[in-house]
């Protein structure tokens, strides 16, 4: 966390003079050194590091150089945007990859394995923008039925807004969270699959077959159970990335959620916004790993043992 | 009619180049009641026959000809037949403990699902079942260790969940496939010895699937011998052990180490039924040989290890003693034995004298010089020559990306940098044909040769630094008897030849009866005694020593 907090200051001070971006072209040049004193930015830079550490850790990232406004309060207002098509595509990419990877892992052979296969191949290689567009093209453009673009009628329930609650919300969130869940669904397809045939060939499937366990058991009791493990590992890191890869979806479907804020504030090189959404997504990385490894301390009885030995 | 008939059984593994005939037309019939031995050497098909029985042939073999019929029944009439007897009637135990079973679910999950599964019985009640049967293969404390996971148990305990996982349907054939193989000798009898009883009180009929002589010669009533798929001999083990017909059988029975006396070499009988001469030693010219005085080479004073978990703190909590002050001698030639179960230690100690690990407390002496304090490499590097190891796993101890030539050149250049390469080379084909391997063998990769093969390699490559002292950790625990009896042949012959000091740490009594002049026997890290060979065997002092001798499989049980 420290060391992104630390590349996201180093923004301020080396992507351009904030002075410079502050005032307008006839500030003199003695109103420039005042404000530089006032702002503090001509202490030492481990000081003003620790100052920006403090204010991050109290959630106040300074204001929007070109909003105007504390970055803070756009954050907060974007937020739930991003959480809710987040959480859809993630939900979207766990579930059917885990069904679909199951069912390629046992059916190695069928016809419908190969074309899920070659399906999800076009899934890696295909940038998201242009599964976006396409989508748009297809859905929006030709059928009409689903809207190209924002998130529809919202709900506000105090701080936060959402989208789930009403028909067009709903209809929104369709396409976008679908366009940003293929790519890490095609991941966990080809993941589960491989652990599934791995997991397959082990002596205790093999020795569970031979007590005459039923086959439905085996796949998902036995083998299943065993496979998430790393599939967990890997979706955990995942969605923070699909956070990352919001920025796209994000842009593409006009969806105003933190990617497309960041976009924007690339454009107008408004830095508070760049370096708060750098230590958010920082954020998000270190809390999914926390919950991944919490969760496997559920999964796997045999951490579990080794978390007790050491405690007692 | 016999209560499993396999009749003209073919099992083909179609290869993209090739078919492999792993069973070719064997016939076997086993009665109720009776434990039929199935061994032969790996590759001989033993295993898959066993997995025929129950229609667990891995990918690509496959069943290509004639029948089994298990009471009535034909397995390969109906796929639908088998998974009616899979676990009902037919119950599997395989080699490994470790693996074969499911490590996130507790036992008691395994089972009442296996027994669910064939038994109409609710939740409770197939509990009830489970614990029972824990109890009745001997785990203490079932209702308890019910709700444990695999990973709690030992190797030992394990194999016993996996019998009672096999038997809580009542199945009423058995195969055991290596049942015993990855576990040490105490609890080795204590398996076959349950396996026996439950044989008795349930009228099983068995299929035990082993290599080792010592478990047949112990355990079976019949015994059945197969090689490269064919069903060679089969009788009653008496007959079979004592008495064999073919030449293959006395073969494999010959290169069994005894148990009962010391043999000066193993008997190894080619097909032509002519015994094998002795090694030619080509590098002897070469060896700058040691006269042997009588004095101690290697001497070990108070030689402790401990392995602590914790990195950070010193507490000794999580700490395990491996070693705990040992003290021994080797002297200059002699082949010094360590015995000792899985845990005892003795690996430690093997890679403590070549300074793989550093002890703990204790001193190592090589040659009257310390070698446990030497902090420079470059006179390390001196005891490192004079000292090499041979591992147990042939397929892991050698670089499978390097030729053979390169492996043994590796150690030459690292001591002698300023050797010609027509030297090398001419050391390397002298080196190779000192352990049985041709010229030709140098430019090949170790992946195309067999486990005693690369065993020989192994011992070339340290045998090329010209040392005086070989550690060799259970040399040959990974290869067939046939294999081993070369492989403790050449090892005897080098050492006859070269004066060499071996130390040998190996857990197989009868192997290392054969080989060793004194023998240290090690449990939990402490050693229990040291004696000559003969009189270790004859005349045990230690109370564990006696037990271990007592609980050794011996194919000599047979005379009795």
């Amino acid at each position: 966390m420290l060391v992104v907090a630390f590349v996201s200051f180093s923004l301020f001070n080396f992507v351009g003079d904030p002075i410079n971006n502050m005032v307008g072209e006839e500030t003199s040049d003695a109103e420039r050194t005042e404000l530089r004193e006032t702002l503090g930015l001509t202490d030492p830079i481990y000081i003003q590091f620790t100052r920006f550490v403090g204010n991050a850790s109290k959630g106040n990232f300074g204001i929007s150089y070109q909003l105007k406004r504390p970055v803070s309060e756009l954050i907060s207002e974007r937020l739930p945007a991003t959480i809710e098509l987040v959480l859809v595509s993630a939900l979207i990419a766990l579930i059917s990859g885990t069904l679909l990877g199951v069912y390629t892992g046992i059916n190695r052979k069928g016809y419908l394995s190969d074309i899920i296969l070659a399906i999800s191949l076009l899934g890696v290689s295909l940038p998201t923008f242009v599964i976006g567009i396409l989508f748009i093209y297809l859905f929006a453009v030709i059928l009409g039925v689903l809207p190209s673009f924002g998130r529809g009628e919202v709900v506000s329930l105090g701080y936060w807004t959402t989208g789930f609650l009403t028909l067009s919300g709903l209809k929104a969130i369709i396409l976008p969270s679908v366009t940003l869940s293929l790519f890490q669904m095609t991941y966990i397809i080809r993941l589960v699959r491989a652990e599934m045939m791995e997991i397959l060939q082990t002596d205790y499937i093999k020795f569970a077959r031979a007590r005459g366990i039923k086959e439905k058991s085996i796949h998902y009791k036995h083998a299943l159970k065993n496979g998430l493990i790393p599939v967990i590992t890997i979706a955990g890191i995942n969605i923070g990335t699909l956070i990352a890869f919001s920025i796209i979806t994000e842009t593409v479907f006009q969806w105003p959620g933190m990617g497309f804020l960041f976009i924007q504030a690339v454009q107008f090189v408004d830095i508070p916004i760049m370096s708060a959404y750098l230590v958010f997504i920082a954020f998000v990385f270190v809390m999914i790993n926390f919950i991944v490894d919490i969760l496997y301390y559920f999964i796997d009885p045999r951490i579990r043992v080794k978390a007790e030995a050491v405690s007692g | 009619m016999s209560f499993l008939k396999i009749n003209n059984l073919s099992v083909n593994y179609e290869m993209r180049r090739e078919t492999v005939y792993a069973a070719k037309k064997v016939n076997i019939n086993v009665e109720k009641g009776e434990i039929l031995g199935l061994v032969g050497e790996s590759g001989s098909g033993k295993s898959t026959v066993g997995n025929a029985i129950i229609n667990l042939i891995d990918e690509p073999g496959k069943v290509s000809g004639g029948s089994i019929i298990l009471d009535g029944t034909n397995i390969y009439e109906n796929p639908e037949n088998i998974l009616k007897l899979r676990g009902n009637k037919i119950g599997l135990i395989f080699q490994d403990p470790q693996t074969s079973l499911n490590p996130i679910l507790t036992i008691g999950e395994q089972l009442i699902e296996t027994i669910q599964t064939h038994l109409k019985l609710n939740k409770e009640e197939a509990k009830n079942k489970a614990i029972n049967l824990l109890k009745e293969v001997g785990i203490k404390d079932a209702d308890v260790r019910f709700d444990n996971y695999p990973h709690q148990f030992s190797g030992g305990m394990r194999q016993r969940v996996v019998i009672s996982l096999a038997l809580c349907c009542e199945p009423e054939l058995l195969i055991a496939d290596e049942p015993t193989t990855a576990l040490d000798v105490s609890i080795q009898s204590q398996i076959l010895d349950l396996i026996k009883r439950l044989t008795k009180e349930r009228n099983l009929a068995v299929i035990l699937i082993t290599h080792d002589m010592g478990v047949i010669s112990e355990t079976t009533n019949r015994v059945a011998v197969m090689k490269n798929g064919d069903l060679v001999e089969i009788g009653p083990t008496k007959e079979i052990l004592t008495n064999p017909k073919e030449i293959y059988t006395k073969a494999l029975v010959s290169s069994v180490p005894p148990t009962n006396k010391k043999i000066n070499r193993f008997k190894i009988i080619e097909k032509e039924n002519k015994t094998q001469s002795e090694t030619n030693i080509k590098i002897l010219n070469r060896w700058t040989k040691k006269e042997i005085i009588d004095q101690d080479l290697v001497e070990v004073k108070n030689l402790s290890k401990t392995f602590d978990d914790n990195f950070f703190t010193e507490s000794s909590k999580n700490s395990v003693m491996a070693v705990d002050g040992v003290s021994f001698s080797i002297k200059e030639g002699e082949s010094f034995g360590l015995v000792g179960e899985s845990g005892s230690g003795k690996s430690t100690i093997a890679k403590m004298i070549v300074n793989l690990y550093s002890p703990s407390a204790g001193d190592i002496n090589f040659d009257n010089v310390c070698i446990t304090n030497i902090t420079n490499n470059k006179e390390m590097m001196k005891f490192r020559k004079q000292i090499q190891m041979i591992f147990q796993d042939p397929y892991s101890s050698l670089n499978g990306r390097l030729k053979v030539k390169d492996i043994i050149t590796e150690p030459i250049k690292l001591h002698n940098p300023s050797i010609s390469s027509q030297e090398i080379d001419n050391y390397i084909y002298d080196l190779l044909e000192s352990v049985e391997l041709t010229q030709q063998s140098a430019e090949r990769y170790p992946h195309e040769f067999s486990g005693g093969q690369r065993q020989r390699i192994s011992i070339a490559r340290a045998l090329a630094t010209q040392p005086r002292l070989l550690v060799c950790d259970e040399p040959t625990s990974a290869l067939d008897v046939s294999i081993q009896a070369q492989i403790l042949n050449l090892l005897k012959d080098l050492q006859e030849q070269l004066n060499l000091t071996i130390l040998f740490i190996s857990h197989d009594l009868p192997v290392v009866r054969q080989m060793c002049d004194r023998i240290a026997v090690l449990k939990n890290g402490k050693l229990c005694e040291i004696s000559k060979t003969e009189e270790l065997f004859k005349n045990p002092s230690h109370d564990y020593t006696k037990e271990l001798l007592t609980l050794m499989p011996k194919i000599e049980s047979i005379y009795n």
